[in-house]
Parts: C-alpha cells; structure tokens; sequence
C-alpha cells in the first residue's frame, strides 16, 4: 500500500482499509476470508502500528465477528467488519439481529460466489441472497468510491432517522485486488463530515435499558414497520450526505442510482458494481454509431430507488439489466425489483434479464455489445425468454430446440 | 434483591410511541409468566433454614429472602423445580398445577 500525501496507489480493499481508518470506529472484529481477507490484514496492521486507535478482535467465525460488533454497537461504539461469500452467509442470523437491533454496523462485503461448485471468485449472489435482511446495500465500482462509500455508509447508518446497518459491496478480486489512484480526504475534514457516533440507545450504567428484547404477536409487527420506515428514509438521508459530502470533498455519486448518457437513450442498460466502466465503454461505442444507448447504474438496492427508476427510464424502449447473479428458478432478483419498479407504468418498456460473470467469469465489451444488439433485436420480435445466461461455453436445449423450429 | 414487578402497560398510540429498536428501560415487566407453570413449588417455613441454596440456583430469580426466610414471585416462577431438588431440607414440595 503506498501513500503519498493526500494520494494513494491502493487495491480496492486497500481503499475501504483507509476509509475505515478516516472513520475512526472504536472495534473491529472479523474473519479473514478470500477475497476479502487484504482488508482486514491492512486495518490489523494500521492497529498494530498505531496509526488506527481501535480495539481489534480475533474472533473465531464470522457470526462472531458480527455478534461482536453488535455488541459493541450496543454501548455506543462506532464498529466496522467485513466478510464475503460462505461468511456472509454464515453471518446470515446475525444480519437480521443487527438491523432489528438497530445497530448502525458498517461492513464492507467482498462479492463472491457461492458453493457448491466450490468457487472463490466474483459473482453478486451472496449479498443478493440476503437482500431482505434489514440492511441498507451498496454497491461500488471503483477504488475511489469504495473509499469514499465507506465514509458516507456511516453518515446513513447512525443518522437518528435511519440507524440501520449498511452493506458496502465490492467486486470480488475484479475490483477488490484491483489497483489504482485514490484521493485521500483529510483527516480533519473528515472528522468534521463525520462527528462521533451518538448512540440513543445504548447499555449504560447510569441509565440501564433491556436490549434486544422479545416482543409477542402484539407488537412484533410494529417493530418491522418502524424499521421498514428507517430504511425508506436512507434514500433521503443517502441524497442529503452526498451533497454534504460533494460540497467538503468534490465528489459526488448522485444518491441512489448514477447515469451516463441516459438523457435521450431508447435502450438501457441497468447494472450494479465493477462492470458499469465497461459499459461505459461500450456505450461511447455504440453512440458512435449512432445508436441512441445509456448506462443506468444502480448504487443502492436496498432502499430501491424505484420513482428514480421511474423517472429516468420514462422514454426507454427497451431496458436490460445486468447482474452477477440469478435467483435460480425465477430470475435475477436485480431484474425483479427493477420490474416490479417499472411495472406500475403502463407503458412499461421491454425487459430482458441478462445473468452473467457467475463464478468469475469475464464480462467482455463484446458481451455487454451483444446484450445491446438483443435489446435493438427484442423491441422488434418481443421474445418470449426475458432470462438470458450470457456466454454459455455449450448449446443449450432451447437453442437446439430453436434451431429445428426455424431449420 | 428482588425481582422486578409487573408495570401497567399502556399500548403505544402512534409508531413514535414505540421504542426505536429492541430497546427500553431495564426491568419494564410488562407481562407475567405465571401461565407456563405445571407444577408450583410451596415453601415449608418451618422445615427452611434459610441456606439460600434455592436462591442460587433459581434460572428466573423470582426467589428472594424476606426476613429470615424466602419468599417466591409466582408471577414469574415458570414451576421448573430446581429449587425443590437443590433444597437440602426438602423443605420445597412440587404440588401439582399451576396455582
């Protein structure tokens, strides 16, 4: 890791490692696990040297590292952990725990894909799989906004009206081993963006309180109301902290969802994390042939920025959405909330789901081109399939199936 | 020390009314837990030599010493019968029911 200044040449661990030291929590506790394990060496090292003046736990399983937090949570201390893959969902009881509890945990998650087969490289059905678990989600594409999310992560999660715990996603290896040059925010101005955490409720001697107490088929219900409501307003409290933030530092995300060339765009592409640069690119291309196409990046999915999907999809004909994952059986649980989002229109545009990179694999410009030709393709022939596996190695039945129907 | 009593519970009127989050002033009993017993411990005074054995080992805290001798919080004595086996007196009967 190599500083310089107020610059920085870091992996995108390296970067959250940084955000949480500009953050100040007071405990740490995790489990090392690929690919998430730099992170926590990097803040383990940055206790050690005492550049970081917080108490870090060993712990012996990532559910105890995210119980550790909670607790630590629950007497007023700012916390941070971090996991990926088979720990997050070994954490799994431990999420619904900490945003009913609502302990303003920030944990950085490594996107990796799930066993079995066994697999240690990036794809998004980790987190998505735990999508309604309480937490507010993030997803992140480059180092700099890795860094940067970490620090407004904290701002929406102890903010008074929301104190619900959020999820910072990262790219396995793609962009968590990724290197490049950040911009690191000042100390002093970060404190100043990010005063202590101020608990209202906390164990405290002076005025002792029962925490996380049971509640009878009488109240229950109440509870997850009042949390369901704590999570909506994130999306106000997310646009609020991002322009507190673009005015201290200079950069800003846009809130929940981000653009790029979508003003007049006919066909969309929607997608989440490290893949949004190669659509980039691949939407200069295709505009300079003419093609009227635009990038719609999803930040936040948990609150879904429904109305702003809306809103900014109004005059798209056709719209993908893109993402490492697949809620096997149905279809890409991205792709669902999109169109249930999209769905309340009448005049809906056309969907097609695209399920790529699972388990790792590349996502090419030439694949993100091709998910655009089927979308030109699509407002033309309205397929049936909505669900495409992009870049099977083999024929597949359907194709075959296909192939005599029209041979 | 004893255990804390049963406080009238007024049900919130308004989603502001609740506490945020599963948090609330330590010892606010709102409901009793007498309804689990089967069974129901009965305290022989004369046989009890107040060695506090029961006291200890009571998983509910619901017994408390009163004087020279132990009293029980029936309101949350779930009627599990450690303290009759743990008394060396037998000086705590188990009687059938919950009452």
């Amino acid at each position: 890791m190599k500083e310089f200044g107020e610059k920085a040449f870091v992996s995108g661990n390296e970067a959250v490692a940084l955000g949480v030291r500009l953050a100040k929590p007071h405990v740490i506790a995790a489990y090392p696990i690929t690919p998430q394990t730099t992170v926590v060496e990097r803040l383990a090292e940055m206790v050690e040297d005492g550049s970081l003046a917080a108490e870090y736990m060993h712990v012996e399983s990532e559910h105890s590292a995210l119980s550790a937090v909670m607790g630590a949570s629950a007497v007023g201390a700012r916390t941070f952990t971090a996991t990926s893959s088979q720990g997050l969902l070994y954490m799994a009881e431990c999420l619904h725990y900490a945003s009913g509890g609502r302990f303003p945990i920030v944990m950085m998650n490594a996107n990796r894909s799930l066993a079995l087969p066994w697999n240690i490289y990036g794809d998004q059905r980790d987190s998505l799989s735990l999508l309604d678990c309480g937490w507010i989600q993030f997803y992140v594409e480059d180092a700099q906004e890795a860094l940067d999310m970490v620090l407004q992560a904290y701002a929406v999660a102890e903010h008074p009206e929301v104190l619900t715990p959020v999820m910072v996603n990262l790219d396995g290896f793609v962009l968590t081993h990724t290197y490049e040059l950040v911009d690191l925010p000042p100390q002093a101005e970060v404190d100043e963006f990010l005063p202590p955490f101020q608990a209202t409720n906390k164990m405290d001697l002076a005025k002792p309180v029962n925490m996380g107490f049971t509640a009878t088929p009488a109240d229950y219900m109440e509870f997850k109301y009042q949390q369901h409501q704590g999570i909506l307003r994130a999306a106000q409290v997310l646009a609020d902290t991002d322009r507190a933030f673009a005015r201290r530092f200079g950069r800003s995300y846009n809130g929940m969802v981000d653009t790029y060339r979508c003003e007049d765009a006919d066909t969309v592409l929607v997608t989440l994390g490290s893949v949004c640069g190669t659509v980039r690119v691949v939407v200069d291309q295709l505009r300079e042939s003419g093609h009227r196409v635009g990038l719609l990046k999803l930040r936040c999915l948990r609150p879904f920025p429904a109305a702003e999907l809306r809103t900014l999809l109004a005059n798209a004909k056709a719209v993908g959405v893109l993402e490492k994952n697949i809620s096997l059986g149905y279809e890409g649980t991205v792709f669902t909330n999109v169109a249930s989002a999209l769905a309340r229109d009448a005049k809906a545009p056309l969907l097609l789901n695209f399920v790529a990179g699972l388990g790792g694999r590349d996502i090419s410009k030439q694949d993100i081109s091709q998910m655009f030709t089927q979308l030109f393709d699509a407002r033309q022939n309205s397929p049936e399939q909505r669900t495409i596996f992009v870049n099977l190695q083999v024929e597949t039945n359907e194709q075959r199936l296909e192939q005599v129907h029209h041979g | 020390m004893s255990h804390p009593k049963v406080q009238p519970f007024t049900r919130p009127k308004h989603i502001d009314d609740l506490p945020q989050g599963t948090s609330f002033t330590a010892g606010h009993l709102v409901e009793t837990t007498a309804s689990w017993r089967t069974q129901t411990p009965q305290v022989e005074a004369e046989q009890c030599n107040a060695c506090l054995q029961c006291y200890l080992v009571c998983p509910e805290g619901v017994i408390s010493v009163v004087g020279t001798g132990i009293t029980i919080d029936y309101d949350f004595c779930k009627g599990c019968g450690i303290c009759a086996r743990a008394c060396n007196k037998h000086a705590i009967k188990m009687s059938e029911g919950g009452v």
